[in-house]
């Protein structure tokens, strides 16, 4: 049986479909087969970001009509190994996605994969509804910043009253707070929330932090999940994050902001 | 950051951060009790009740103010009406 899991934020724009693929591809790394759904019916954008939009045959809700074949609608990653994209459909609304086949895909994938990652659209739609209401685990994704934070407990309240684990009465969605977008640089300004204003007010445990980092931008300009990058900061911060979601001790970083040099100081630059 | 930025910098604390914890803090508290869950009838019951208050004192809007909460079993409604000092009763 598959652990499912949800990435989910409420709000958009704060990372959700970077994290699914940087998860998924970190989960798939270290040897664990993995497949990356996309419930944002309509504006699919995994494929992009993966890297595989120039393979997309046949898609989640040709799956649910019945219309394909689970394996033909399955992509094969072409940078990692055990790892699958099931893309969302470009063409139909998200009231094609019936709860009866999700429920039906998800359960044939729970035979053949050790982990479903479900990147949910942003809202509190029944899109949103679809991808958190299987999860075995949810990955809140927030930026510091207060519309994010808000979302994010509106969704923690969707999850505890609205996922299945709920209604079934459950051992309850085991959730797990990371943050995204985060600039120590403007955290100790005073500018910014910190890591423990947001932990304060969400009151989950934290999976990891993933610093506002250039690449983000670079990796998916070329289709490449950002932790493939070696040299990447929020690459990096993601490959932690898969440690300790696979239960390894692995200490925050990133943190705190970068010194300045002296010269750096008075003759500006970067960073 | 310039060279001028170096000497202003210390002076340049802002803290917005500290402001947006306690807008947070409040709102997210305001919204887990419930409060997104009133039912629909409440600001037009608002409403009635305001003009009733108003046929015998002279209220303003912002002087009454309702409640909804809801516990497991039971829902309360409460209803705050703050009366001007003067005894200014409508004719």
């Amino acid at each position: 049986m598959a652990r499912i899991i949800v990435v989910t934020s409420g709000k958009g724009g704060v990372g959700k479909t970077t994290t699914s693929a940087a998860l998924s591809t970190g989960l798939a790394l270290q040897g664990h087969r993995t497949v990356v759904i996309d419930f944002d019916i309509g504006l699919r954008n995994l494929d992009l970001v993966m890297g595989c939009e120039r393979r997309v045959v046949y898609d989640f809700i040709n799956i649910i009509n019945g219309e394909a074949a689970l394996h033909q609608a399955l992509i094969k990653d072409k940078h990692t190994d055990n790892l699958f994209v099931l893309p969302a459909s470009q063409t139909r609304d998200k009231d094609a996605l019936t709860p009866e086949g999700v429920a039906q895909v998800l359960e044939t994938l729970s035979k053949e994969f050790d982990y479903i990652v479900c990147d949910s659209p942003a809202g509190i739609e029944r899109g949103a509804l679809m991808a958190l209401y299987h999860a075995d685990e949810a990955i809140i994704t927030t930026n510091p910043e207060v519309s994010s934070v808000r979302d994010s407990d509106r969704i923690l309240g969707i999850l505890h009253s609205k996922s299945r684990r709920a209604e079934l009465n459950l051992e309850p969605v085991r959730e797990h707070l990371l943050l995204t977008r985060y600039d120590p640089t403007r955290v100790e300004r005073g500018d910014m929330l910190s890591v423990e204003d947001v932990t304060d007010i969400l009151a989950i445990p934290l999976l990891g932090v993933i610093p506002e980092d250039d690449t983000v931008l670079k990796a998916s300009n070329q289709g490449m999940p950002v932790i493939h990058l070696e040299d990447s900061d929020a690459g990096n911060a993601y490959d932690d994050a898969v440690q300790r979601f696979l239960g390894q001790e692995c200490p925050m970083r990133f943190l705190e902001a970068p010194r300045k040099g002296l010269l750096q100081r008075i003759f500006g630059g970067q960073g | 950051m310039s060279i001028l930025e170096v000497f202003r910098h210390k002076q340049k604390k802002t803290n917005s951060a500290a402001i947006a914890r306690e807008r947070l803090q409040i709102i997210v508290a305001h919204e887990r009790n419930g409060e997104h869950t009133t039912p629909d009838y409440l600001p037009s019951m608002k409403q009635d009740i305001l003009e009733v208050v108003r046929k015998y004192v002279d209220v303003q809007q912002e002087h009454v103010s309702i409640t909804f909460e809801s516990q497991q079993d039971v829902s309360i409604l409460e209803l705050n009406v703050t009366l001007p000092e003067t005894n200014s009763v409508a004719s």
